[in-house]
């Protein structure tokens, strides 16, 4: 009998055991950047530093040009058409992918200009838009939009095709108008798809924010990356790169954050469960 | 108030297979009526258009020929004199099983005070008053068709229509869902078009079967149980029950029903 209630016990321990025994995602994480830091950091002295550059010599840079104040004023004049850019590409993005995925005709009148938008070599584009509209915000402006509009667009569109069509036979058979289906059932239905939309065009936006401050008038963090490569010190070159991809993972934990909170239910029905 | 005529109906779908266009009769020339108050079950084999027909007595399929009228008045569409329930429930995932409800009431112009109270009561109709802030993902696939089938009933519509509303729980759920629904029936009087697999559920809970067969009316079946039917154990051991399960049973294996 003691035998089996042990038995028994071991059993229902088993998967808090098993949940003890793996390691929590942010160790694994913290785990492989320190292990790459190592490494880099390892290597990095060796390499003339006009070539490369590595962690203690970016972070003393990083030190130095933050100390001074240069660094920031700098990241917050990059991030002034980042936000306008990018809200400005999730406004316009989200409502068109919207309308282009549930009705045919503008899908079949629109849709071809979305792919093509997608592909279009923003880079080569950047001369005619600083005639149209100058070498300061709003040109940077133009270019992260044009950069983060399409991914959120697409990502929209495809989630609206993805939506169950019972779900819209649901509100039809309630005799919900075309509008109440789009707001109330296609887009909710869409929004983890906006996400991962509105995601991936971070890495877009900040791409997009360089570029801009490259092409136009040379300013912000992309100043600094150029001033200093020009000047060969790397390190210096290294801080805002740095800065920018911190910032970028930032923004996407953010974003999921916000996921979780407004779709809960897709965290439920889909496996999140990985081996 | 609640007839459903089904007139002369027909539909033809087109598929391309290999590149060749098929013309598919899924209803043949169907007619049957339901009367006033009346619980009628369609059954028939997989692919025989039973769906189909209910769906285009709902509205959400348009017929080829013939028509469907609901008290005289021909369907053309959705309307809210008629309630649908499907298959898997298909509740909305991000409303919680109150709002679920209110959905449908919401549609229909109601707000505020009645919104709630309505929803409510309708939730209590089918036990569930007690779930009503659980989002569908937190509910057993029995409670969620249960929401389902208060969002339906609580627009107040003449007929209910249901497509296998059942066919997806398990053996337990499933009769006692069977239960709560010649309950719901026995207190509403509300005419049911169901669609069924099942040769019991129809016995159980039809007044009469409708068999179909590739698209066309096989028979129909009076059921002989008396209403109310409050004990189910009692009527699966009669006789009555046996012999129109028979019935059913012969009218799905005459001639020509090959086809699965």
């Amino acid at each position: 009998m003691a035998d089996i209630t042990e038995r028994l016990d071991e059993k229902a321990d088993t998967p808090a055991a098993d949940a003890k025994r793996r390691l929590p995602r942010s160790a694994i994480t913290t785990l492989s950047v320190a292990l790459v830091l190592l490494i880099w950091e390892g290597f990095g002295p060796y390499i003339n530093p006009v070539f490369g550059s590595y962690p203690s010599a970016i972070a003393m840079a990083f030190w130095e040009i933050s100390r001074t104040g240069k660094l920031w004023a700098a990241l917050y004049e990059s991030l002034q058409p980042f936000v306008v850019g990018y809200f400005l590409a999730i406004a316009i993005g989200v409502p068109l992918g919207l309308i282009v995925g549930r009705f045919r005709t503008l899908d079949a009148a629109l849709g071809i200009y979305i792919t093509a938008g997608y592909a279009m070599p923003l880079v080569a584009l950047v001369p005619l838009l600083i005639l149209w509209l100058g070498l300061g915000f709003k040109v940077k402006v133009a270019v992260i939009f044009l950069m983060s509009l399409f991914p959120i667009c697409i990502n929209t569109w495809v989630g609206v095709t993805a939506v169950p069509k019972s779900l819209i036979e649901v509100g039809k058979s309630f005799v919900a108008s075309n509008t109440v289906i789009l707001l109330r059932i296609v887009l909710p239905a869409t929004l983890p798809y906006i996400m991962a939309g509105i995601r991936l065009a971070v890495g877009r936006a900040v791409v997009a924010m360089v570029v801009a401050e490259f092409f136009t008038t040379i300013s912000g963090l992309g100043a600094i990356i150029i001033n200093s490569a020009n000047n060969f010190d790397t390190a210096t070159m290294f801080v805002p790169i740095v800065l920018l991809m911190l910032m970028a993972i930032g923004l996407n934990s953010l974003i999921l954050l916000f996921e979780r909170r407004v779709a809960p239910w897709q965290a439920e029905i889909s496996g999140r469960d990985k081996e | 108030m609640g007839e459903i005529n089904i007139v002369d109906l027909s539909k033809n779908f087109t598929l391309t297979v290999d590149g060749k266009t098929q013309t598919v009769q899924a209803l043949n020339r169907l007619s049957f009526t339901v009367r006033e108050s009346e619980v009628v079950a369609l059954i028939g084999p997989s692919g025989c258009g039973k769906t189909t027909a209910l769906r285009i007595a709902m509205g959400l399929e348009s017929a080829s020929g013939g028509k469907v009228t609901v008290d005289g008045r021909e369907v053309k569409g959705c309307g809210h004199d008629r309630g649908m329930v499907f298959q898997h429930a298909e509740l909305l995932p991000w409303l919680t099983a109150m709002q679920n409800v209110m959905f449908g009431l919401e549609m229909k112009g109601m707000r505020g005070q009645p919104l709630h109270e309505t929803a409510m009561q309708y939730l209590d109709l089918v036990g569930l008053k007690d779930s009503y802030h659980r989002r569908p993902y937190q509910l057993s696939g029995g409670m969620q068709q249960r929401v389902g089938i208060a969002r339906a009933l609580a627009i107040d519509p003449t007929v209910l229509l249901m497509d296998e509303p059942f066919g997806a729980l398990d053996a337990q759920t499933r009769e006692d869902l069977q239960e709560e629904l010649l309950k719901i029936h026995a207190r509403t009087h509300k005419t049911i078009l169901f669609v069924t697999h099942d040769l019991d559920e129809s016995v159980l809970l039809a007044d009469r079967v409708v068999v179909m067969q590739h698209g066309r009316l096989q028979e129909i079946i009076p059921v002989p149980l008396p209403r109310p039917r409050n004990d189910l154990a009692a009527l699966r051991g009669s006789q009555e029950f046996a012999e129109t399960r028979y019935k059913i049973w012969r009218a799905l294996h005459a001639a020509g029903s090959t086809v699965h």
